[in-house]
């Protein structure tokens, strides 16, 4: 994948520094991760927030959600725009309680269910435009420029975390900006992570929710959420598909 | 012949007027680009008006794949700073004639598809931010930030 060049001639003295900075650092490097998944990484000093040293990803105790609230819901439709109205079978769903019982011992469990941002994630092995793609640091999004609507990836998702956008839409949040014909789904928050914050989630599950959700960075071995997955057994959904998902959860 | 004359002098007067009604309508006709809120860009409106859409996909390419928020054009920007109140006094989206970007795209006869999915209204919050600066210390901070890269 390789960036659009400036392709109209720079004349202005003062975009010179621009142009040299642009043929230094933006010298693109594919990196074969995994097979199927590549990433587009920067040579030189072109500056990202997207670290690849880190990935970014979720624990949630299964036991300090209840299925009386909604708050991680309700922060997501109110940061990002979309709303889920009832009844409605096209609302986009970036997040949504799922309530589980155990047919055997008659357990009761609630959790919240998005997109658990996989390692090595269906969505960008079957986009064939390349729009859904991982972020260096682990972040599964859908570049909505590149998006052709087919849906393949929502097909591929075993988690049903993506939704597709049916009708024209307008006055989006400009933090997420979203559209008909293309498919979309949790972005983990970027924006905000990478101003250095939390998913609105997280937060909103924290201050009016149980806490039962923690975000951090897993390659990290100093941060809460890698001593808690050290000391806690914790489970990622369908991990018989060794998709390894970035959000995981304990007491489920 | 005087006859003649007269009708010939009357023929140039008309293509004259004519002409000069001609190069009326064409300056009538050229938008009215609407002034923005912020200091003007330093590579100067000719520059911007050929590159703003170059500028602008290398860097949305840099911020969504990368995460690299610190780019110098983002479209975000463009349309906190470009905004043009209505009647109401409140940011007109582009269905409006008189939003920035239509008064040029419509004279040109091009189409724009960013705002099938980003909102052609300012962020309240980043309106906040630009403006809270007086004019001067905002040239003044954008010296030092250049002056520190």
């Amino acid at each position: 994948m390789k960036l659009p060049a400036l392709n109209t001639p720079l004349r202005d003295l003062s975009e010179v520094d621009r142009r040299e900075f642009f043929k230094a650092g933006g010298a693109v490097a594919t990196v074969a991760l995994s097979s199927g998944v590549t990433l587009m990484a920067f040579g030189g000093e072109a500056s990202a927030n997207a670290d690849p040293g880190k990935r970014w990803g979720m624990l949630i105790d299964v036991n300090k959600c209840t299925s009386d609230c909604n708050a991680c819901v309700t922060a997501c439709s109110k940061e990002n725009g979309w709303s889920a109205e009832e009844g409605s079978e096209t609302d986009a769903q970036w997040i949504r309680k799922v309530d589980l019982t155990h047919k055997q011992t008659g357990r009761e469990v609630s959790l919240p269910m998005m997109c658990q941002h996989c390692e090595d994630a269906p969505c960008v092995d079957v986009c064939p435009t390349e729009a859904s793609f991982k972020r260096p640091d682990g972040i599964v999004l859908v570049d909505k420029h590149a998006c052709i609507g087919c849906r393949f990836c929502m097909m591929a998702c075993p988690y049903k975390a993506r939704s597709f956008i049916h009708e024209p839409l307008t006055d989006q949040k400009s933090n997420a900006p979203r559209g008909q014909g293309t498919v979309e789904s949790c972005t983990l928050c970027v924006h905000r992570v990478d101003a250095g914050g939390q998913p609105a989630c997280v937060d909103a599950c924290g201050t009016t929710g149980n806490g039962a959700m923690l975000f951090g960075d897993l390659n990290d071995p100093e941060s809460d959420i890698s001593k808690a997955l050290k000391k806690f057994n914790s489970i990622g959904l369908r991990d018989d598909l060794r998709l390894n998902p970035g959000v995981r959860y304990s007491n489920l | 012949m005087k006859r003649l004359f007269a009708t010939f002098l009357l023929l140039i007067g008309l293509i004259g007027s004519m002409a000069q009604a001609g190069e009326d309508a064409t300056s009538s006709l050229y938008p009215v680009i609407p002034k923005a809120a912020g200091a003007p860009h330093p590579e100067g409106n000719d520059f911007m008006r050929i590159n703003h859409k170059n500028l602008l996909k290398h860097d949305r390419d840099l911020t969504m794949r990368l995460g690299d928020r610190e780019v110098k054009y983002s479209l975000k920007e463009c349309i906190a700073c470009h905004a043009v109140n209505g009647p109401d006094a409140q940011p007109v989206s582009v269905k409006s004639e008189k939003h920035f970007c239509r008064v040029c795209h419509d004279y040109a006869a091009v189409k724009v598809d960013c705002f099938q999915c980003h909102n052609s209204k300012p962020d309240p919050d980043l309106v906040k931010q630009l403006t809270m600066l007086p004019v001067k210390d905002r040239e003044l901070a954008e010296y030092l930030e250049g002056a520190s890269q």
